[in-house]
């Protein structure tokens, strides 16, 4: 069985560098939905790839990856927001794991938005 | 939904919005008496007796922003269609109880999935909820709970990357040694 004293280490070594991450408005954040709609399009795996990624690309000082409710768009799951301070909302739809590295790389990093998977270039209205 | 795995995510995000402060999630195996049980209770404002009466009824909803709930339908018919049982014990002020019973070895019971990248979700997306997970497959088990890891965190965030990744590991290790391998 993993114990609970490989955490205590974790501890020691995290704790001199907590207090720089608290939520901030400059703070991008990425928002999952996660009610029944989402988790049944496959919201989960979106949001731990996203989660995933932003740790790995070392970008968690300046995004912050949430989860919501139903945004009553349910036809279109599983869907992202990414909401850049000073930027209009964009909302990714039908999203998968893939997608998400896509939307990394190319918007929080690149700064682009990745029109394609945007609800805006379906033909809803 | 294709795993039972979410089914828990969801009925148990409906247990956070209910202002939950504790949250219980045991899933457990028994062989003996081919059931696999999964039980989510929670100390949220609970529900009135209308409500709970109503609450499979997919057109039935508190949510605004559609006209219809399929959680909790979705999950007893998963439930009922193995053979098994599903029931809601609810009270406002108190909290809710959601127990399935699913036929372990029936046919048409959808696999358990992946539980631990539920719990996981759970645990580093809702920090203000503590959460207390046992995974049992007939006498062997282990439990999580986040009371225990706060305690040692000593105010470190489960969000951060090396202790959402311990987590992780906490996790999906000890189920493996409790299942040894076989997937549920």
């Amino acid at each position: 069985m993993k114990s609970l004293a490989e955490l205590k280490a974790i501890r020691e070594k995290m704790q001199n560098q907590v207090g720089l991450r608290a939520e901030d408005h400059n703070h991008t954040r990425v928002v999952v939905g996660m009610a029944t709609c989402g988790i049944a399009a496959g919201a989960r795996p979106v949001l731990t790839k996203l989660s995933q990624e932003v740790q790995e690309r070392g970008l968690t000082d300046k995004v912050a990856v949430t989860q919501t409710g139903c945004i009553g768009l349910c036809q279109f799951e599983p869907i992202v927001e990414v909401m850049v301070p000073g930027e209009p909302k964009v909302t990714y739809i039908r999203m998968d794991a893939e997608k998400a590295v896509e939307v990394v790389n190319r918007h929080l990093i690149g700064g682009h938005v990745v029109e394609e998977y945007t609800l805006s270039s379906t033909d809803m209205k | 939904m294709p795993e039972l795995s979410l089914n828990v995510l969801d009925v148990t995000e409906n247990s956070t919005r209910a202002g939950a402060k504790l949250v219980s999630i045991r899933v457990t195996a028994d062989h003996g008496s081919d059931t696999l049980t999964i039980q989510i209770e929670d100390d949220g404002c609970g529900m009135t007796k209308e409500q709970v009466e109503q609450v499979t009824d997919p057109f039935f909803t508190t949510r605004t922003t559609r006209k219809v709930g399929l959680g909790i339908p979705f999950y007893k018919y998963a439930a009922e269609s193995t053979g098994g049982s599903f029931s809601i014990v609810s009270e406002v002020g108190k909290g809710t109880t959601v127990t399935a019973v699913f036929g372990l070895s029936h046919i048409d019971r959808m696999p358990l999935g992946d539980i631990s990248s539920t719990i996981h979700t759970l645990v580093v997306y809702h920090p203000e909820t503590d959460f207390v997970y046992t995974y049992q497959v007939d006498d062997r088990e282990f439990t999580l709970d986040t009371r225990e890891l706060r305690e040692i965190l000593e105010g470190v965030p489960f969000s951060e990357p090396e202790v959402s990744q311990y987590i992780m590991e906490f996790l999906t290790e000890n189920k493996s040694e409790v299942d040894q391998g076989v997937v549920l």
